[in-house]
């Protein structure tokens, strides 16, 4: 398959949990009040705060896309993440039974599959491009690898210095993500084939995973928003 | 792991699910957190309010019946000493009343016993005359004894 494949396992679990995060938020909101909030409000409400106070904490510039951005980045990775949670053979034997083909190979976890991992990452780095040039304009944004660390007249040793440390955080942001769970998952099924033994150690390894599900997506929108508040700011 | 077009699909997800958060799912809940946090803060400062308000009442009660209680003190302190007054001008008026009852019967009893004398004396003399009449065995001129009598009677 040449490049203009579309892995249809990855993107439809990818979509399918994007709508049903925005949908469980545009739905748990309806009839929300100021006043005292139920308990799927508050829920809702305390995933947001959360999200916020970190914005808060590390974003300096004013900028209305962060706050969305962190929440959509952490629920929705959050979300595919937790995928892994559920027992590994189950979806893909749904999606067989669907499909009929007892061969058919499906991914269930979408941060195993690094196109989307890598989605995210480019994403997020064209964002990065996006916002620099329009605080500091193209001159300023290029100025920073050119004339950083020492001075215009060694630019060729900072371009060296600083060009790679840039292209870097979109590869660390999707690699770190993906490897995490690529082999968290490796794990899931070498467990599954151990036989009666299985139960327990999936268990352990399922509880290491909720820690490591909500650690990544927390990761994955921190230094996000650490980048794009790097973006907002000269040095 | 092939690298395809999942990339640009992902990221054209990414983007729109992006935009919906930002259009339809974080402004009403920021804005909904907000608003709380406006509404703790009023509630808090008009508890604050209240507060102050309620010391400041309980301490103009306490004045107030501070207060009360020194006028009350004061009344029945007036009181009393307008009825010791009102006793002392009783027992004044008693006295002199009692005074005065005694000397009218003492004018009385001196009046009587000044009467009782004068009869005594006319009854004496008047023995004194019959007396003097059986011993004399004679009628003695009543007038030529009259002076007589009269300086006896005196002398009784």
């Amino acid at each position: 398959m040449g490049f203009w494949a579309i892995n249809v396992d990855s993107m439809l679990i990818s979509v399918l949990l994007g709508i049903i995060f925005i949908a469980v938020f545009r739905f748990g909101i309806k009839g929300a009040t100021s006043g005292k909030p139920g308990g799927f409000q508050n829920f809702l409400e305390v995933i947001v705060e959360f999200v916020q106070t970190n914005v808060k904490n590390s974003f300096y510039a004013k900028n209305d896309l962060i706050g969305p951005l962190a929440l959509t980045i952490f629920c929705w990775i959050f979300m595919m993440n937790a995928m892994d949670l559920v027992p590994v053979d189950w979806i893909p034997w749904l999606a067989q039974t669907i499909a009929g083909d007892p061969h058919l190979y499906f991914k269930a976890v979408p941060t195993t599959d690094l196109n989307i991992t890598l989605g995210f990452a480019i994403s997020v780095f064209f964002l990065i491009i996006f916002y620099s040039i329009k605080i500091k304009g193209l001159g300023g944004f290029l100025g920073e690898f050119a004339f950083h660390p020492f001075g215009k007249w060694a630019m060729p040793l900072n371009l060296i210095l600083e060009l790679p440390g840039f292209l870097a955080k979109p590869v660390s942001l999707a690699l770190r993500l993906y490897g995490n769970f690529f082999a968290g998952e490796v794990i899931f099924l070498v467990i599954a084939l151990v036989g009666y033994w299985q139960l327990p150690l999936h268990f352990g390894w399922a509880v290491f995973h909720i820690l490591v599900v909500t650690l990544q997506a927390y990761l994955f929108m921190m230094l996000t928003i650490v980048y794009l508040n790097q973006a907002h700011t000269t040095h | 792991m092939n690298l395809n077009a999942t990339i640009i699909g992902q990221s054209i997800a990414f983007f729109v699910f992006v935009w919906f958060c930002m259009k339809y799912v974080w402004p009403p809940i920021t804005s909904i957190l907000e608003e709380r946090q406006t509404k703790i803060a009023e509630g808090l400062e008009a508890a604050d309010r209240a507060q102050r308000d309620l010391n400041l009442a309980q301490n103009k009660a306490a004045e107030e019946l501070r207060e009360a209680k020194q006028q009350g003190a004061q009344l029945i302190e007036q009181a009393n000493k307008r009825a010791n007054q009102i006793v002392d001008e009783a027992k004044d008026k008693a006295r002199e009343e009692g005074q005065r009852l005694i000397a009218g019967a003492q004018a009385e009893i001196e009046m009587e016993l000044q009467r009782a004398k004068e009869d005594l004396r006319a009854q004496v003399a008047a023995i004194a005359v019959a007396g003097a009449e059986k011993i004399l065995e004679r009628t003695i001129d009543q007038a030529a004894n009259e002076e007589l009598m009269k300086k006896l009677a005196s002398e009784l």
